[in-house]
């Protein structure tokens, strides 16, 4: 516990996030961009870490990691969770989707079917 | 539940029976039910063995999906169509594989109007008529436990498809949970609303049938995970 205390703080932070993330209520376009400034933001670090590996050591130096591949794991890692958690999200939100639509498909045609049938509303 | 065949037709009633693949028992249940509740409606979920059309022969107004979505979605839609076609007083949720007594059902819409309850919840747990065996018993109870702890109910029952809910309560509900974990959802839900509930001990029939087709023991991780990420 004592070895690498920031690193173990800063990826602890991000797993509670991602968890939180998959019990918050669903926030549209803000979530979207988020996501999508996520994801400019990992390009960037993916092409500064491609350009200036000393640099990524350097970062990983200072969050207390010993080296520069080691960082790039974990912040994958942590990524992927991310990724895994928002993805279950959206998912969510379709199936709602498409459970509304065959509802409505559903009552719509059983209660056109029983009008047709004559024996109209009954109860 | 005596002086209750005074009046053994229950107009003023309809029973919501998610379908799935039950040919084997459902004309069967649907024309046992129709002999207290003459309105019912079955909600099909894309069933291959012929369901819808059996328990339309038999007598039920028959709601289809057009692919699976599950117990909770069907609920859901088959109380919209109680709701929404028909002046239904008191909406019954009832299991299309024979596991629940017409008689239970009877009493306990007695029971709402008698004591004007909204809700009225089946419990297998308040007598020891229902043999469910020990592991489902113990999952059962986790069930429970788990569900109260969500909820802030004091059930004694939490997974049993019989209840019956009025209609001001049931106008309430809104369903998100499509497959098993509805049932603490529907709790929740109702808890909510803070209308006059109660439980009733009914008899939860297990037989080879129910059993090889109910709810899998692996398949309660699957309840547990929904229920815990809503
Ligand atoms: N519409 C619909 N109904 C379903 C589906 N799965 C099950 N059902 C119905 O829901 C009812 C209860 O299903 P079961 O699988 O027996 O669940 P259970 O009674 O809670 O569990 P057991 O105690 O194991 O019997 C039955 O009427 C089934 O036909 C489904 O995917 N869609
Ligand atoms: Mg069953």
């Amino acid at each position: 516990m004592l070895d690498q205390p920031l690193i173990k703080i800063v990826l602890l932070v991000a797993i509670v996030v991602i968890t939180l993330m998959l019990n918050r209520s669903t926030a549209g376009s803000r979530h979207q961009a988020v996501r999508r400034l996520l994801l400019v933001g990992f390009v960037l670090l993916a092409a500064a870490a491609v350009l200036f590996p000393r640099l990524l050591t350097q970062v990983a130096q200072a969050l207390g990691v010993g080296r520069g591949a080691d960082l790039l794991l974990y912040g994958l890692t942590v990524f992927f969770l991310g990724y895994v958690a928002s993805s279950y999200r959206r998912m969510r939100q379709v199936e709602q989707q498409v459970t509304t639509l065959a509802r409505e498909l559903a009552l719509r045609q059983a209660v056109h079917d029983r009008r047709e049938h004559g024996d109209g509303p009954a109860g | 539940m005596s002086g209750m065949t005074l009046s053994p037709r229950h107009d003023d009633a309809w029973l919501v029976i998610p379908l799935f693949n039950e040919a084997t028992v459902i004309e069967r249940v649907v024309r046992d039910a129709r002999e207290v509740f003459p309105h019912v409606v079955c909600v099909d979920d894309a069933s291959q063995d012929g369901s819808a059309e059996l328990a339309e022969a038999a007598g039920a107004v028959v709601v289809r999906h057009p692919f699976n979505l599950g117990q909770g979605a069907a609920l859901q839609t088959g109380m919209r169509y109680a709701l929404e076609a028909t002046d239904a007083a008191y909406l019954v949720t009832f299991d299309a594989d024979g596991q629940h007594q017409v008689q239970d059902a009877e009493a306990m819409v007695c029971r709402a109007k008698e004591e004007d309850l909204a809700v009225v919840f089946g419990s297998r747990f308040l007598d020891d008529r229902t043999r469910p065996g020990w592991v489902k018993k113990i999952v059962l109870k986790a069930a429970v436990w788990l569900t109260n702890q969500q909820t802030g109910m004091r059930l004694t029952d939490a997974h049993n498809g019989l209840r019956v809910i009025r209609r001001d309560a049931a106008s309430a509900l809104d369903l998100r949970q499509n497959r098993m974990a509805h049932a603490t959802e529907i709790v929740l839900q109702l808890g909510r609303t803070g209308l006059p509930w109660a439980e009733h001990p009914v008899h939860v029939l297990y037989t080879d049938y129910s059993r090889r087709k109910g709810q899998s023991l692996i398949n309660s991780v699957n309840i547990l995970v929904d229920t815990l990420l809503k």
